[in-house]
């Protein structure tokens, strides 16, 4: 029989062993880290024109630092807009009502993330707020076919006549709109 | 509780019309007996003839083709596996090569049986495992392993083990096999003088006859599937069957056939050197 | 020919049907066998911690060698910071369950094969039968129990080995900046991933244990017979285990 205390022994440190590892995997892998069940925190929609591959689970950041995460993405079909739910981390609470939100890409060809620049305002943004400033995210194909459109124009020289444009019609240009 | 009535009084085990075929292959057709209560009953002959078998339907481990078979009044195809379960604890077999587990130390194996089926307390447990160890005499090595038993050793452990439950039935299958003549003594005598001290029915397969006829009351002899020849050992010895004289002589043809059936042994050696 | 192959259908399809129905008498088993708690400890000290030394030695290796090709490969797009992502990815979700699952087959799989084989073949499951004791509770639910305990910690212990090994070439060794090692493998990694690897090393825990104690408890009672079951064992777990790897992988890659 063999000795049944170093068998416990053995079978609880490899047990140990074992939690440890999922534990290290768990929270040292992932974002997570040693946060266990959510954070408080606040819901805040947005409606853009264009949101390009953002993601749910995108990041939002003000001045750089992740102050949220994106948690919904749908489709307005009277607006034709899409409506982006931002939950943000109830520690950052004093974010003027009227800034703005903009989709902007990580790095060079990273993903997207929504980058809030703040306003002015006295007011706060609270739960179930709406951000009425917004910016839709960068897409490529629009800065070429704008790109051309301008070199069509400059290519046609000094004359009045803008027929010359070429055929590519420049889509939406990203400008600021207010939106509701 | 179940009441265990026998028809017969004095037959423990009954067999009726046994019909038993594994893979189309007829290993009993029409087998009839009756063991008697409280004897020590024996199956002898030649290899293959389906002794281990026979075990393995009384004890219910195996079930007939047709026919019935009785333990204790009981037809067992009408037990459910509980009732089985209940029947094995009346009984004890000793395996060929006694099947200790190889994990346990001896005292372990022999309490086996109580710690599985019974809550009795500790002290209650060593008294009874130490009691049976020292009627197979092996007391003293109640703290050894298995792999450290000799043959013989090993299945006195596994009849102490068998007979822990105070059985009503014994069933040794081939016991004697690779023994010294010592230990082959040895367990001749205990068979014997446990049969008649705790006033139970042994059953013994084997095929050491002149072993076995000296502690059996009775013997059965098999044979292709059928008994051939059944007495106490004196009326075997003297029987003029030639089946019984051949198995009990040790006889190396007779009915039991030397040659393994084949063709014609000319024709083959000719058409091998054809051939060529 | 195709009625050979045919025939190894059916019998693949007999035989996984037999598996199954033996896996409905085990879990059967199993309420009554935690009563005999000690007996499931003493199998999971058997199928984990007797394996825990060729497990991290793997993981290390296996790590190791993740760090080296991981480096090599992404200098050319001059992204070695991704390192870290790379080999916590490719761990966790690939090679920790599955090198597990295939060692754990190979180790422990095999020594429960050929110890129920031999208890099959020196009568002692028959005499447990004789002795009114059910095998199945008694001998083979607590080495399944054991076994399906013991895999997902081998796995997760072999990822985190791993993930140190790796960190150890590319970060000691390549030179990687240990902090964009960590920093990128944490944005990187997420919580479905982790939990993916971990429903991975369970499902390959239940089929190996199974296939194991099933092979050993039904081999035939000869010594080629205990040796055909342990080599069945083998193949038969690892080949399950990638064909399940695929099956849940792409169930998790909605």
């Amino acid at each position: 029989m063999r000795n049944s205390h170093t068998l416990n022994l053995g079978t609880g440190l490899f047990v140990l062993l074992g939690f440890a590892a999922l534990f290290f995997l768990t929270t040292q892998t992932t974002s997570r880290g040693l946060s266990f069940g959510s954070k408080p925190h606040y819901d805040v929609t947005a409606k853009f024109d264009n949101v390009g591959d953002l993601k749910v689970g995108s990041p939002v950041s003000m001045a750089g630092v992740e102050i949220g995460r994106v948690s919904d993405i749908s489709f307005d079909s009277k607006d034709y807009k899409a409506v982006v739910v931002m939950r943000l981390d109830s520690r950052y609470n004093q974010i003027p009502s009227d800034s703005d939100a903009s989709i902007y890409t990580q790095g060079l060809l990273g993903g997207k993330f929504v980058g809030l620049t703040a306003g002015g305002g006295e007011t706060y943004l609270k739960d179930k707020d709406h951000i009425d400033f917004t910016q839709s995210a960068f897409v490529l194909e629009n800065l070429i076919g704008q790109f051309l459109a301008n070199f069509g124009k400059t290519a046609a020289g000094a004359g009045t006549d803008t027929a010359a444009t070429p055929a590519a019609a420049p889509a939406a240009t990203p400008a600021k709109e207010k939106t509701k | 509780m179940l009441c265990w009535e026998t028809v017969n009084e004095s037959a423990i085990v009954e067999i009726r019309d046994l019909h038993y075929a594994v893979n189309s292959r007829l290993i009993f057709a029409g087998l009839d007996l009756t063991i008697a209560r409280g004897r020590v009953t024996a199956f002898m002959g030649p290899s293959g003839t389906g002794k281990t078998t026979l075990l393995r339907l009384i004890t219910g481990q195996t079930a007939p083709t047709s026919g019935k078979v009785l333990v204790a009044g009981t037809d067992l195809a009408t037990l459910s596996r509980d009732g089985i379960y209940a029947l094995r604890q009346r009984m004890g077999m000793l395996f060929q090569n006694g099947a200790l587990l190889t994990d346990l130390d001896v005292f372990e194996n022999v309490a086996f049986p109580l710690r599985e089926h019974t809550r009795l307390p500790e002290r209650l447990i060593r008294d009874l495992v130490l009691t049976k160890l020292q009627a197979v005499g092996l007391r003293g090595a109640v703290l050894l392993m298995p792999g450290e038993l000799s043959g013989g050793m090993a299945r006195r452990v596994a009849l102490a083990r068998a007979i822990i439950m105070d059985p009503e039935i014994l069933i040794y299958d081939e016991p004697f096999v690779g023994l010294d003549p010592i230990s082959m003594g040895v367990i001749l005598r205990l068979i014997r003088r446990l049969n008649d001290a705790l006033g139970i029915t042994s059953i013994v397969v084997s095929h050491d006859v002149q072993e076995i006829c000296s502690v059996a009351d009775a013997v059965f002899l098999l044979s292709g599937g059928k008994v051939v020849a059944q007495g106490t050992p004196q009326q075997l010895q003297s029987s003029q069957s030639e089946i019984v004289r051949q198995f009990v002589g040790g006889l190396a043809d007779g009915p039991v056939p030397f040659h393994y059936p084949a063709g014609d042994y000319y024709t083959e050696l000719l058409a091998r050197d054809e051939a060529c | 020919m195709p009625g050979e192959l045919r025939n190894r259908l059916v019998t693949t399809l007999v035989e996984t049907g037999a598996m199954v129905r033996f896996l409905f008498r085990i879990l059967a088993g199993v309420p009554r066998a935690l009563l005999r708690f000690d007996l499931v400890v003493a199998q999971v000290y058997n199928a984990g911690a007797l394996s825990l030394v060729i497990i991290m030695l793997s993981g290390l290796f296996v790590g190791m060698v993740l760090g080296l090709q991981g480096f090599q490969l992404l200098q050319r797009f001059g992204s070695e910071e991704a390192l870290g992502i790379a080999a916590a990815i490719g761990l966790v979700k690939e090679l920790g369950p599955v090198v597990t699952a295939l060692l754990f087959a190979g180790r422990a799989g095999t020594a429960l094969a050929s110890e129920l084989g031999l208890m099959r073949a020196t009568d002692q499951l028959s005499a447990m039968e004789m002795m009114a004791v059910d095998p199945v509770q008694r001998v083979v639910v607590p080495r399944f129990l054991g076994g399906i305990i013991a895999m997902p910690l081998l796995a997760a212990i072999f990822s985190m080995i791993g993930i140190y090994g790796a960190q150890l070439v590319g970060v000691q060794f390549m030179g990687v900046d240990s902090g964009s090692f960590w920093s990128q493998m944490r944005s990187g990694v997420d919580l479905v991933d982790v939990t993916e690897g971990i429903v991975k090393s369970g499902a390959f825990g239940i089929a190996c244990s199974l296939i194991a104690v099933y092979e050993g408890y039904h081999a035939e009672p000869t010594a080629e017979g205990v040796g055909r079951a342990t080599t069945r064992t083998v193949v038969t777990s690892a080949v399950t285990t990638l064909f399940l790897d695929y099956l849940i992988t792409a169930m998790f890659l909605k």
